[in-house]
Parts: structure tokens; sequence; C-alpha cells
């Protein structure tokens, strides 16, 4: 390619105004599934602020007369204040274990050469592709004999297995990136394993632990079988679970119903909120391989 | 996938020292997922009675679950299901999301904006998302059907759900609607990564869009589709959650929305039979061959095709 081509296509083809030339049906498109994705959710936020009778009589999401009566009713005498509870309970506690033991096993895993380290490495990539379903019979036995079935703690020990894997994944593709001379010059200053592990390798990977956090946070707070099968009494009960009870219990009063799909939907908003910086650099940092 | 790096650092570390980095993850992983797996694996090959373990028989379990009804009716009719909504979540996440994702590389103030409103499906739980699509897609008080009614189109407000022939379809678009924002981020991460030059150069030859994106930006991107065709294969064969929410454990109507774990739920927990732990740990078996061979196969076709691209 000679120069003098590139200098005519860059008189005709402005490298800056093609961002802005948007076709109209393009423009319609990216519109109309913004409006396919957003609408449905839309629709359940304001039906939850409308009476049992407006929903009957007109099934439009619009009200003049607002109300928060339902939101009283899920979250008081349907008891979602304890599932939100109980949710957040198992939640973190399951993203806290999963990352605290996945920390030094991926800066071990990653930064040092041993024998096994190979095997061990396959074994916690397989543990990506096995739903833990499959596992649930052996888990109920198991947690039973631990006396641990109707406990928040099954729930947080069984989750906090299954991120494991995912944990160790993205936390040693961060510690792989930092530089041999930090472990070299630490050493050199007589810092130990765990003091360089703690005090010079931790700090730098802080960025990625938010990352495994949030998407660790999404899949745990939604999940349902496992506290289907092990939890027994509804003070007990996660959001999930809670909700399925609700639904049958509130079958006819569909007003309160969206409400509390409402009320399980907000604490992921707030994550979302809070942390799609996160989220971006999560799936960009994955495909980087 | 290889985590070690590959010149990095070469230091002798004790044997205690790696032990007690790596021990507690391994403990934890060991005990609450691998070793009841595995022992699932074992109890498929026993018979059962209750909770207590009999005598060891082969593999008759698993003769059981193609032979004996209502088992050697329900598998095929659930893996059908589940093939399915794996070819309708493909194609649809492919073709849509690409075209969404590719669209959205010429907006630069608007992008931010499209892909949150194309994201917020996936954040909602698969339990609020089955049961919300269920309040409106009800043939009574639904408001899709409303809709449909005021611009006319009548013979359209079908009961969506309680049709036994629309309602595999309807819960595969449900998935559909729910995930989308996962192809969009990720294809237009990919896109955003590919070498402007490019395509500039197919533009000054004479490519035009469809060309470009046939026989540039789409080759280039045949590893992130084929990563998430993989992650689609391993939740379609898994999905539990929504159509849980849906069509309840039986897979309703008339077991339209069935699918391999429903059909594992109602064999560990619903179907009252004495041996009921060494058929379900027979199908749990099954279902992990099928999902986690797929998976491990699929990876390493991927891994040659990108060779040979490269």
């Amino acid at each position: 390619m000679t120069n003098l081509t590139l200098g005519r296509t860059d008189r005709y083809r402005p490298r800056k105004k093609r961002h802005f030339k948007v076709h109209p049906l393009i423009w319609i498109a990216m519109w109309g599934y913004a409006a396919i994705s957003a609408v449905p959710l839309l629709i359940m936020f304001l039906n939850s602020f409308r009476s049992s009778a407006e929903l009957i009589a007109n099934p439009w999401p619009f009200t003049t007369s607002p109300t928060i009566e339902n939101y009283v009713n899920a979250w008081t005498q349907a008891s979602f204040a304890t599932y939100v509870g109980n949710s957040v309970i198992v939640t973190v506690g399951a993203v806290v274990l999963s990352t605290a033991v996945s920390l030094p096993a991926a800066y071990a895993l990653s930064r040092w050469q041993f024998v096994g380290n190979r095997l061990l490495q396959a074994l916690f990539i397989s543990g990506l592709m096995v739903p833990m379903m499959l596992a649930i019979l052996p888990i109920f036995y198991l947690m039973d004999s631990l006396n641990l079935i109707d406990s928040p703690l099954s729930l947080i020990l069984i989750y906090g297995a299954n991120g494991v894997p995912f944990s160790i994944f993205v936390l040693s593709a961060f510690f792989r990136q930092l530089p041999v001379e930090l472990e070299e010059a630490a050493s050199i200053d007589g810092s130990g394993y765990f003091r360089t592990f703690l005090q010079v390798m931790l700090p730098l990977v802080w960025p990625a632990v938010a990352t495994v956090a949030v998407f660790r946070f999404v899949p745990i707070w939604n999940e349902f079988l496992m506290p289907l099968v092990l939890l027994r009494s509804r003070e007990n009960y996660t959001i999930s679970v809670g909700l399925t009870t609700f639904f049958s219990e509130y079958e006819t009063d569909r007003a309160s119903l969206f409400a509390g799909l409402v009320i399980a939907t907000i604490p992921l908003l707030i994550l979302f909120i809070l942390a799609t910086k996160q989220i971006v650099q999560g799936l960009t940092a994955g495909l980087g391989k | 996938m290889r985590l070690a790096s590959k010149g990095g650092s070469a230091r002798r570390v004790p044997l205690r020292v790696v032990v007690l980095f790596i021990l507690p993850a391994f403990a934890l992983f060991a005990v609450f997922l691998l070793f009841p797996l595995l022992q699932a694996v074992s109890y498929s090959f026993f018979d059962w009675k209750g909770t207590r373990q009999q005598g060891f028989i082969g593999i008759d379990n698993y003769i059981r679950l193609f032979t004996d009804l209502p088992f050697s009716e329900q598998i095929p009719r659930a893996l059908g299901h589940n093939l399915l909504f794996f070819a309708g979540t493909v194609v649809l996440q492919n073709s849509i999301g690409l075209f969404l994702a590719v669209q959205l590389q010429r907006f630069k103030r608007m992008r931010r904006l499209f892909q949150t409103l194309y994201t917020t499906p996936y954040l909602v739980s698969p339990l609020v998302v089955g049961y919300l699509w269920s309040l409106l897609l009800s043939p009574q008080f639904g408001l899709v059907n409303e809709a449909l009614r005021v611009v006319g189109l009548d013979a359209l407000a079908l009961p969506w759900l309680g049709d036994p022939t629309l309602a595999l379809p309807v819960l595969i678009l449900i998935s559909v609607w729910q995930w989308m924002g996962f192809p969009v981020l990720l294809y237009g991460a990919a896109l955003g990564g590919l070498p402007v030059e490019l395509n500039d150069a197919a533009a000054i030859d004479g490519a035009n869009g469809w060309k470009r994106f046939r026989y540039v930006t789409g080759p280039m991107l045949t590893p992130v589709i084929g990563t998430v065709s993989i992650l689609t294969f391993i939740s379609s064969m898994e999905v539990f959650t929504l159509a849980y929410a849906v069509g309840g454990s039986t897979g309703s109507p008339a077991g339209a929305t069935d699918v391999l774990s429903l059909l594992f739920y109602r064999v560990s927990f619903q179907s009252g039979l004495i041996d009921a732990l060494g058929l379900s740990s027979a199908l749990a078996t099954l279902m992990l061959i099928f999902i986690f061979g797929g998976a491990v196969l699929a990876t390493r076709l991927l891994a040659r095709q990108e060779r040979k691209l490269s």
C-alpha cells in the first residue's frame, strides 16, 4: 500500500465520523432490543407499587395512587427480612471463605515449582466444568453426619468449596503478571514466604479479589437447589427458597408477588451499581487468557 | 489452560510451606465437592435400601434407567429438551448477540448505556425471571396477551406457558433474554481488542461491511465464540432453577419443559423408590460424563481450531 492510497481514503472516510453515521434501522434495532431487555423489569417494578384490586382491573402497569403496602406485606408478614438476612450471611460467608483459601493456593500454584503442581492445577480447573448439583445426595448425607442439615453453615461450606476453582483460576492469572523481582527483593531483605505473600504480593492483587468476589456473589445469591434440599425451617431460608414458598402461599395476592420479586433483585442491583468497573474488568481479563 | 508462569520464579520452596499454602483450598474443595462427586459415582454401582448400602451390582442401575418406566421414557425426552435448549440458545445468542456487539462498536457515547440495558436481566435471579415471565405471560391477566389484543393480534394471544408445544420454545426465549448481555459484553470486549488496521486495510481493498465481517472480523472472533458456546453448553445441560420456576419439578405442562436436572431432582427426592439412591447416582454419573466430557472435547476442538488460525 502506498502513502497515496492511504491519504485518499483518509480524505474520503474520516475515521472520527464513522462512529456517528448510524443507519436509522440500526438505531431502531438497538433501542428495540434495549426495550425488550428493560421493559419487563420496569413493569415488575411499577406493578409492585399497585394494589391487587388494581392489578386485576387493569393489566397496564400504571397507577395514580402508588402504595408501598406490598413491600410492607412481603417484608414483615412473608418474612422477607429474614430471608434477605440469611442470604447475606450465606453469600458473604461463602465468598470470604473461598477467596481466603484460594489466595495462598493461587499464589503457590502460579509462582512456585513443586512436584504435583500441574496435577493440582488440572484438578482445580476441571472443577470449573462439573455441576455441583450432581453431588447433592452425598453432600446431603455428609451434612447429616456433621449435624449441619438446616444450618446456613452447610451452604457456606458448599458454596465456598464450589468457588475454589473459579477463584484460583482468576487469582492465578493476576499473580502470574507480577514481576519476579518483587519476591527476590523481599527475600534479600530477609522476608520469609509468609511475610512476602501477605505484605508484598497480597496488596497487589486486591483488584482481582474484588473481581472474584463480585463474580461469585451473583450465582451464590441466586442458587436454589442446595437450600431447597438442605434447609428445613423457615427462619433459616435463603431468599431463593423463601421466594418459592412465598409464591405458593401468596398466589392470589399478585401485588405482593411483584414486591417480593423486586426485593429479591435489589441487592444484586446495588452490587452492580457499586461494582460495574470490576465486572467489566473481570470479563476482559478472562479474555486475556 | 495452564496457571504457572513459563519463565517465572523457579524458586525451590520447602514442601511444608507449599502444603501450608495449598492445603486449606484443597481440603475444602476435596471434602465438599470432589469427594461427594466421586462418592456419587461409586454409589451408582451398588444396590440400596434407603440409605443402607447393599451388595455390588455392577451396571444394573444404569440398565434400569434405560429399561424401566418411567425413566426409559423420561430420560430421552429430558435429554432432547436439553439439547434443544442448547441449540436454540447458541443460535440466538451468537446471531443476535454478535449483531448487537458489532453494531455497538459504532456507538461511542451511547455504548455504555446500551450495554447496561442489555445486561440488566442477567442480574436478576433465574427464579425471579421465571416467576416474572409466568406473570407477564399468564393468559388471564398477563400484560403480553393484553398488549397483543390491543394491537388487534387476538389470534396470537395464546396460553404461552400452558401449551405443551409452545412451553419449551418460550422457556428457551426467556433464557436467551436473561443471558443476552453476557455474549454482548464478551464479544464487545473481543471486538475492542482487535487491531483496527486490518479492518481499515480490507475497507481500502474494497470489502463491504458484510465481507469485512465474514473474512476479517468473524474469523478473529472464533476463540471467543467458541468459549461462549462451551459455557452455553454447560449451562444448558444443567439448567434447573429457571425450568423449576416456570414448570415446577415435573416440567409442566405435561412434561413439556422437563430437563435432565429436574428429572435428577425427582429421582433423588420424589420417586419414593427404596433404591432411589442407586438410580439417582447412576443418572448423576451419566450427566457428569456427558457434561464434563462434552466440555473437555469442545475445548480440545477449539484449541486445535485456534492453532490452525494462527
